[in-house]
């Protein structure tokens, strides 16, 4: 019984989904760092 | 002298720690399942998948946990910390919710000859999966932070209680999915092996995760503060 590749889809969809969030959590973080830039921007104009 | 050159190493790696202890584990569950555990007599290859199927049910599970006590001590405390705790691990347990159905739909297509069956672990499974998309609805939908913490967290306290039944499911009723096979002793000390360094492994993976998003929910709120204290919002 070889269902090699059940076995390896099943592996790899685990870690696209896990590194997918990760993707997310750092465009998350980038977003902040622009919210951050914009908020010195408005606190250095006055 | 080693004790010292020992102290001053791990303070270096301190910050990292977890991430490599974490990715060697990922490496030696990946050796283990693939080369290491012994092939499964009945199913073949394709029970491999029971080494990454239990890791992510555990996780989504745990991480449902998080959420129900991030939740109860929000309604307690009227703390928004807590709710952010609660969101934020309720975001990785419906990730590894969601990878865990996937992975038993694989799993069940060469075995049962179908992607899915109506039993009894798989509706309750879908069902807590329902809850949990319930709960990001509510979060999208109600703009009043109190109001929007209150209702999420009232959920999140609702969808934990359908774990059990899931636990339960194959006891309670007749159902094509295997029992409590890791209590019943069906596997061998290899199998068993395999599956704790996964679980150990994926905790890591958690661990990793909740706190970067953690992190991140907590800067985006001081964030906003300063926002409206700039704006006078």
């Amino acid at each position: 019984m070889d269902n090699l590749e059940y076995l390896f889809a099943a592996f790899a969809l685990a870690w696209a989904g896990a590194f997918a969030y990760m993707l997310f959590t750092a465009r998350k973080q980038a977003q902040i760092k622009r919210d951050i830039d914009q908020l010195k921007q408005m606190i250095d104009k006055g | 002298m080693l004790s010292m050159l020992l102290i001053s190493f791990y303070r270096r790696i301190k910050k990292y720690f977890l991430i490599i202890f974490g990715t060697l584990l990922m490496l030696a569950h990946l050796y283990m399942v693939f080369i290491f555990v012994p092939t499964d007599a009945e199913t073949g290859i394709i029970q491999r998948i029971f080494y990454i199927h239990v890791p992510l049910a555990w996780i989504a599970f745990f991480a449902f946990f998080i959420t129900l006590i991030g939740s109860i001590m929000f309604l307690w405390k009227r703390d928004f910390k807590w709710d952010r705790l609660a969101s934020a691990s309720a975001e990785i347990g419906f990730l590894f919710i969601t990878l865990m159905l996937i992975s038993g739909c694989i799993w069940a297509k060469p075995v049962w000859g179908v992607w899915w069956v109506w039993t009894a672990r798989l509706t309750m499974s879908l069902v807590l999966w329902f809850i949990y998309a319930a709960y990001f609805i509510i979060r999208a939908y109600i703009s009043e932070p109190g109001q929007r913490a209150r209702f999420a967290a009232v959920v999140g306290i609702i969808g934990f209680l359908n774990i059990p039944l899931v636990f339960a499911a194959v006891e309670l009723w007749t159902t094509q999915h295997p029992g409590m096979i890791i209590f019943e002793g069906g596997l061998t000390t290899e199998m068993k092996l395999t599956l704790i360094v996964g679980l150990v492994a994926y905790t890591v993976l958690y661990a990793l995760l909740l706190k970067d998003r953690f992190v991140l929910k907590n800067f985006k709120n001081e964030l906003n503060q300063m926002k409206n204290l700039v704006t006078g919002g």
